[in-house]
């Protein structure tokens, strides 16, 4: 191959998907933010006239769900690590020869459609359901107790939902780990606790990291979950712009409120590129 | 004698870990393993529901309580009796293959020039894939819908393709990359002294190879598109995926043919991941 054939190859190869890219996955966000700033009425028509008062007046309508939001998103992203750290800790390190078996299992779930999988919990959770009714007949709880329609049912749709997100970057964290440095560890009269605290976790953190990045931003944006489970009560920032954009046709306060929930994540997703790079996450892709 | 210890490159089998934990009698181990199946069960716990709801006797549409078990739902005149909905997954499963054969063929292309070449922008690259995928899909649909509103072009099937190409790209290029980094260059090497062609090389020799890769990243493609909700939900206007049908019809209720359909879609790619990895493996085997 030629010197120059050499250096155009990679180019040419990288160009069809960049350009992809670039036009549907980078320019749209321009559009999002030029309709942000548009002033009209979908009768007559939108334009452009700078109207960053889009941006104030959402935020004032819509504050509490974006706030309820980023808080059901970092609740169910503690618990996510919590739930998944012991698991992935167990598949990595006494999964034998069936770890694949293991991490099969955990990502079941992505076989379903997400809404089917959501709308099966509905079922489960709901006031005549399998859960509710028999501790309700045992007089357990009240009449008046449900489950669907409060947080708790939103923020376990939510965990349920992305939990295979959390335990994969975790696993892939700890499965790196070479044996002999835990081994080292305990030859040093560390016990398992210590070895732990000092040694496995620390090693563990790259993993937990893109854990977080990869549960807390769907969730914190996720709007099936809180339409299909929650309730009036439960409303979060993705079902006011989906209703924004699709019901309403309310395209500029819509695509203000998408910018600003894109900005709040995009700053946590990049301090995590920046610092922490982005092979972790690229890594779990690849799995 | 430690320090000699450490500096070795780490174990290649991943059984070193088993080999030294039985010496430590650690209670916790128990309590772990039975932990990891009951996290398993409540992964599991939605799907065997939407499974054993397409074997129930309900009357009408309404299949919420349990009546009793058929198999009636599964022959095809019950199967396909509403043709909305027949549609519905007929058009998921078009864009599916259209999705993931394009974004196979654009991804192929970029994990092949990342994992192979240095050039320049590859760094910029890396981070814009980085962005496509760990980005919001509320923010991906909402940009995609902001720009197909204002170039004025209309939406549907087309631009939900568009939209799934656009978010399998990155997925696809990862996987390639990755099996593409750890190539053994001597194998093109000496098809190249034997006289082969760059592009002869390139057909015989290293497509083979990372074939494999291609085809786990098409069927991630495939995957991700048939379940996909949150961005053809913006995409889609008035046309209807299997997904988007489904959530349409939770208002006036989800008749079983979503149940079967939901298990046939389930069970193909079980068997799909299933029969993938016994091949990759005893591909691995034979290298």
């Amino acid at each position: 191959m030629s010197r120059l054939k050499r250096k155009i190859a990679p180019y040419l190869l990288v160009l069809p998907g960049g350009l992809w890219l670039l036009i549907f996955f980078a320019v749209p966000m321009i559009a999002m933010l030029s309709l942000s700033l548009q002033e009209g009425d979908i009768v007559a028509g939108y334009r452009f006239t700078g109207h960053w008062q889009n941006y104030t007046d959402s935020l004032s309508a819509y504050q509490t769900q974006l706030i309820r939001s980023l808080i059901y998103g970092a609740v169910a992203t503690i618990l996510l690590i919590a739930i998944a750290f012991p698991m992935a800790y167990w598949i990595a390190f006494y999964g034998g020869r069936r770890k694949g078996t293991y991490l099969f299992l955990t990502l079941l779930p992505f076989f379903v459609s997400f809404v089917l999988r959501t709308l099966s919990w509905q079922q489960i959770l709901a006031d005549e359901g399998p859960v509710l009714s028999p501790i309700r007949d045992l007089g357990l709880v009240g009449p008046a107790f449900h489950i669907l329609g409060t947080p708790v049912a939103v923020i376990g749709g939510l965990v349920y939902n992305f939990l295979p997100f959390m335990v994969l970057p975790i696993y892939v964290a700890l499965e790196r780990i070479d044996p002999r440095v835990v081994e080292a560890a305990r030859d040093l009269y560390a016990n398992p606790i210590i070895t732990f605290r000092k040694v496995v976790f620390p090693l563990a953190l790259p993993g937990v990291f893109a854990g977080v990045l990869m549960t807390f931003v769907p969730a914190s944006s996720d709007f099936v979950n809180s339409e299909v489970l929650g309730s009036s009560e439960t409303t979060m920032i993705g079902q006011v712009i989906a209703a924004q954009f699709l019901d309403n046709s309310d395209y500029p306060t819509a695509s203000a409120l998408s910018f600003v929930l894109m900005v709040v994540l995009l700053i946590g997703v990049f301090t995590y590129a920046r610092i922490l790079g982005t092979e972790d996450v690229m890594k779990v892709a690849a799995r | 004698m430690t320090a000699q210890t450490l500096q070795r490159p780490p174990a290649p089998d991943a059984d070193a870990a088993a080999r030294i934990r039985p010496r430590r009698r650690f209670t916790g181990r128990g309590l772990l393993h039975a932990y990891t199946w009951l996290i398993i069960a409540w992964l599991a716990l939605p799907i065997l529901v939407m499974i054993a709801f397409g074997f129930n006797d309900t009357p009408g549409r309404y299949n919420t309580s349990w009546v009793g078990f058929t198999f009636k739902w599964y022959a095809p005149d019950q199967l396909f009796l509403y043709p909305d909905l027949t549609d519905a997954l007929i058009l998921s499963l078009v864009i599916a293959i259209v999705a993931s054969l394009v974004s196979g063929a654009l991804g192929t292309g970029i994990g092949y020039a990342l994992g192979r070449y240095r050039f320049r922008g590859a760094g910029s690259f890396n981070l814009l894939m980085f962005a496509a995928i760990s980005s919001p899909e509320l923010i991906m649909g909402a940009s995609l819908l902001s720009l197909f509103v204002s170039l004025g072009t209309g939406v549907g099937p087309v631009t939900i393709a568009i939209a799934h190409i656009m978010f399998s790209i990155s997925f696809v290029a990862v996987v390639v990359r990755s099996r593409v980094m750890v190539l053994d260059r001597s194998i093109e090497e000496a098809a190249a002294d034997l006289g082969a062609s760059p592009w002869t090389t390139f057909w015989k020799v290293t497509f083979p190879i990372i074939l494999p890769a291609v085809m786990s990243g098409v069927l991630l493609a495939f995957a991700l598109s048939i379940d996909d909700f949150i961005v053809t939900f913006f995409t889609a206007g008035t046309y209807e995926t299997f997904p988007i049908w489904i959530w349409g019809a939770t208002r006036v209720g989800i008749p079983p043919q979503v149940n079967v359909m939901g298990t046939l879609i389930f069970a193909v790619g079980v068997l799909g991941a299933i029969i993938a990895n016994v091949r990759s493996r005893s591909g691995q085997r034979t290298r």
